[in-house]
């Protein structure tokens, strides 16, 4: 399909802008200028139109295909929460008015959807305080991983590991190395679970914070996490809970009460705000009392007459985003529990683990299970026996792109070889997972039968298989004409 | 609610083939301690009782009344296409394009978006976008911290302030010198800024327009930086640089920027867009993702995410950033919206832009008792003094239903009377005429 520049034609308009009400003035001094226009596309509104929607055709998405990424609980987004966030009272209220009296005025529904949505997001982690500014799941960690590192150093204390399970997020480590820390990495055990007797021999003084994913992404509950907390806090270092997985657990355990200190949310997960493609996301970091004075950002509180402000805490860590983080994205998530309540979300965490649960059985005959145990929200299986034969991960992935399913997650978490890392989530119908269910059997046999078959997949797509390796190589990254 | 289909024979059947007797049982690694006691939330309400409640929450908000407040952040024109194409279920509510071939939408137009940002700021390459403008800017500052191995930064403090607060977050407690200069007037305090650029110096940070709305060529400065190894990172207003000498012909390495007035709405500060663009040497240190056209077995062009091994899922610990997504669909609404206005609108809203602040420059600058305080050109802002405290003339002007800009003295000494005022092609020329009427009409009954 053409480019929006291949298809742009000299001369062609798209929108009018506003009309001029008032005189050219004379220009800017020739030396402060650009000496020719950007080169944008020239086309029509309609052009424009067209292109777009041709492009979106292109997509798999929830609203159109079954899409079981592991780590990712691609469940439905309400349609409602994008009305929410476009309501014109949210939409067009400029971030800088909550810096004057009068904004302040102005602003007193958002700061309300805030506070109450602090309130209703600890009662779910239990933890007490949370900032907003944290704008994806990664910029939770590493407000999370500054947090730990101001504590620390208000106690005069030098400590600059943090430890992390071997079947971490790669954003746990590269956040922590970003704020500054070094990373050692713990081992799992045969359980898939934090290998306990390398954890107590790599904790020592040095170790300013132990991060933990709960569940894990294998799919598995630590069952030790309460002690896991305990050591860290006998040891004087925190611990931080990646809430990635908080699906698997609403109303059914709350990481404060296991001891966490800190953690962070995905509203783009848990809480059904869409994925956009990649993003925007919002990470909200919360922690436990005697660390909200670190919290990035300012706070919102009621005052004696129940009016919303916002207050400067006093050792925070420093600002991460310019105000309240992604608000849009908080408001569809407000909307979200609002939508749920307490029953209903919790409901969602029993089908998400029911559904995973489902999938597992159906097929841990045909592919390996590495850890056959009960998974929460999602379960990992290996394709090391395809592999054998020479279909790999991707390749059963390529498969089921053909048949109209996203693929799971592939090749992670690292551990696992081959690693197929499914999660249904809760709004999935049995008629799609048993429809999913037969298209993996169906791919099991085929790669006994006829592994080749696998290569030149996918062939129903809109492309083939892409030539990554040039890609990489030969670098083009924009289109020059 | 919940929006879960099951049926209870469904889930009769689910737990047989699982072999599990109910759904508790399915949580049975749960220890007993750590089970969750009840919710403190209500129980789930419909959509029309929660609407309800969020458009009486969002009733009370700002809309309605004439605006000139900027600071970075400004309220253009959003035609209705950037809402309804963005809307579309294959981009509101897909994932991370890592299968290429069910996702090569997104891909194709990132892609484009990424053109879009090079041929507006002149620069080599960029990348699919980060969270923010000011997130962008310490990303491109620990680009260049990267490049240079070395650990300081000069800073000019006419960079937005909330963005040097971002920098400081991002580099505080790694051995870092943060070295922020003073301003002279509403402009950098260009002697002692070279002055302060040394063998040490990683980056020199610079915005243009300056946070007071000043326009600058910043071609000395960059010099001065390359002179001394040192690589150039700026933040640049995408809509001003329709029409200023881009960051390229300034010799800026790395740009980056707040892509916000790119068709998204104000939100009460987000979601925004974060854009990072730089020369060809500096490609390989981009943070986050990037798209690459590239071909398919059968030579047809197509778009891959490329040059991942940079990043967090694959390098861990080494990784160039802890990014792990982009603002996805803030990049599509910016290309939309950049496609709608195109080659010659783009350059029309700029113009009206600087026109209105222009009108309304002339306009308040004859009230007697005002200062403008710029002494350099300006494009869609600047900044006015009155013998009164800043506070004390927004809140007049709030009775008159106006907000008339950011109250400065919060983040700049000496600045405690002045006001940083705002304009776009959406400021009525009626509604201009408004404001200096009353702003005199003010100023003159408290004389």
């Amino acid at each position: 399909m053409k480019l929006i520049y291949e298809k742009s034609v000299e001369g062609r308009k798209g929108v009018r802008i506003p009309v001029r009400d008032v005189k050219h003035y004379p220009f800017l001094p020739v030396d402060l200028l650009r000496k020719k226009p950007a080169d944008l596309p020239s086309v029509s509104e309609f052009n424009t139109v067209r292109h777009f929607s041709a492009l979106e055709k292109k997509n798999f998405s929830i609203d159109s295909n079954f899409y079981p990424l592991g780590s990712c609980t691609m469940k439905y987004n309400p349609k409602v929460l994008e009305s929410a966030a476009n309501l014109p009272g949210f939409r067009n209220l400029h971030p800088f008015l909550s810096y004057s009296a009068r904004g302040l005025e102005a602003a007193q529904g958002a700061l309300e959807i805030l506070y109450n949505m602090e309130k209703a997001l600890a009662s779910l982690t239990g933890m007490d305080e949370i900032s907003f500014q944290p704008m994806a799941g990664a910029h939770g960690e590493f407000a999370g991983i500054k947090i730990a590192a101001a504590y620390h150093a208000v106690r005069g204390e030098h400590r600059k590991i943090v430890l992390v399970p071997d079947t971490s997020h790669g954003t746990n480590p590269a956040s922590s190395a970003m704020a500054g820390f070094d990373v050692v990495t713990i081992p799992s055990d045969k359980n898939g679970e934090m290998d306990m007797g390398e954890y107590r021999k790599k904790l020592n003084g040095s170790v300013a914070a132990v991060m933990m994913t709960c569940p894990n992404t294998l799919g598995i509950f630590n069952r030790n996490i309460k002690e896991v907390c305990g050591l860290a806090r006998k040891a004087g270092a925190l611990t931080y809970c990646d809430g990635a997985n908080m699906n698997a657990v609403l109303g059914k355990m709350r990481p404060g009460d296991a001891g966490f200190d800190i953690m962070h949310l995905n509203m783009h997960k848990t809480f059904a705000t869409p994925h956009g493609g990649g993003g925007p996301g919002a990470g909200p970091v919360c922690v436990k009392k005697y660390l909200s004075d670190f919290l990035p950002g300012e706070a919102v509180r009621k005052d004696d007459d129940g009016r919303f402000v916002i207050v400067k805490r006093p050792r925070s860590v420093g600002r991460l985003a310019p105000f309240f983080g992604n608000f849009g994205v908080l408001v569809k998530a407000y909307a979200y529990i609002l939508l749920m309540g307490g029953d209903g979300l919790t409901d969602a965490c029993e089908k998400a683990v029911l559904n995973a649960n489902y999938i597992k059985a159906a097929l841990e005959k045909f592919y390996e299970l590495p850890y056959k145990r009960r998974c929460m929200h999602e379960c990992v299986f290996s394709a090391s026996a395809q592999a054998k034969k020479g279909v790999r991960a991707l390749d059963i992935a390529k498969f089921l792109i053909d048949r109209g399913f996203h693929p799971p997650t592939i090749y992670f978490p690292l551990i696992v070889k081959e690693a197929l890392m499914i999660e249904p989530t809760e709004t999935e119908s049995i008629e799609t997972m048993d429809e999913f269910i037969k298209i993996m059997k169906e791919a099991a046999s085929l790669a006994e039968e006829d592994p080749e078959a696998f290569k030149k997949m996918p062939v129903n797509s809109c492309v083939g298989r892409m030539d990554e390796t040039a890609a990489a190589r030969k670098l083009d990254i924009k289109y020059s004409k | 609610m919940s929006y879960c289909p099951h049926t209870d024979k469904e889930i009769e059947k689910m737990l047989r083939v699982i072999g599990a007797d109910s759904v508790p049982d399915l949580f049975s690694d749960i220890p007993d301690d750590l089970r969750a006691g009840e919710l403190a939330l209500e129980n789930g309400k419909s959509e029309f009782e929660v609407m309800g409640k969020l458009e009486k929450l969002s009733a009370n908000c700002s809309a309605g009344r004439i605006s000139f407040t900027g600071g970075g952040f400004y309220d253009h024109f959003i035609p209705s296409a950037v809402d309804a194409l963005s809307q579309m279920s294959g981009f509101l509510t897909s994932y991370t394009p890592y299968q290429s071939e069910c996702s090569q939408g997104t891909l194709q137009a990132l892609y484009e978006y990424q053109t879009a940002i090079c041929r507006l700021t002149g620069l080599d390459g960029a990348n699919a976008s980060v969270y923010d403008g000011g997130t962008a800017l310490a990303e491109g500052i620990m680009m260049a911290a990267r490049k240079t191995m070395r650990k300081k930064i000069v800073i000019d403090a006419c960079v937005n302030p909330l963005y040097r607060d971002i920098v400081k977050t991002y580099f505080s407690g790694q051995g870092f010198e943060i070295l922020e200069i003073a301003p002279d007037g509403c402009a950098v305090d260009r002697e002692k800024f070279i002055k302060a650029i040394d063998d040490n110096t990683a980056a020199v940070v610079i915005q243009n327009p300056n946070f007071f709305g000043t326009v600058d060529d910043y071609s000395d400065i960059t010099a001065a930086a390359h002179s001394a190894g040192a690589q150039a990172v700026g933040s640049f207003y995408p809509v001003a640089m329709a029409l200023l000498k881009t960051p390229a012909e300034t010799g800026f390495d790395i740009a980056t920027g707040e892509g916000q007035s790119l068709g998204m709405p104000l939100s009460f500060g987000g979601p925004y867009l974060g854009y990072v663009a730089a020369t060809s040497a500096c490609l390989r240190n981009l943070p986050g993702r990037i798209v690459g056209a590239t071909c398919d077995s059968e030579g047809r062009r197509g778009f891959v995410l490329t040059l991942q091994a940079r990043e967090q899922h694959i390098r861990r610990e080494r990784a160039s950033s802890n990014i792990c997504s982009n603002q996805n669909l803030c990049a599509i609404r910016a290309l939309i919206y950049l496609s709608l206005a195109g080659k010659k609108g783009f350059r029309e809203v700029a113009e009206l832009s600087r026109d209105k602040s222009e009108y309304a420059k002339e306009l308040i600058g004859k009230i007697p008792s005002i200062k403008i305080k710029n002494t350099a050109p300006t494009f869609n802002e600047f900044v006015f003094e009155t013998d009164l405290p800043a506070d004390t003339v927004l809140e007049a002007m709030s009775k008159s239903g106006i907000d008339a800009g950011i109250a400065l003295g919060g983040f700049y000494k000496g600045f405690e009377k002045s006001v940083l005022i705002s304009f776009t092609e959406k400021s009525r020329k009626e509604d201009i005429d408004f404001f200096a009427r009353e702003l005199e009409n003010f100023l003159t009954e408290r004389k």
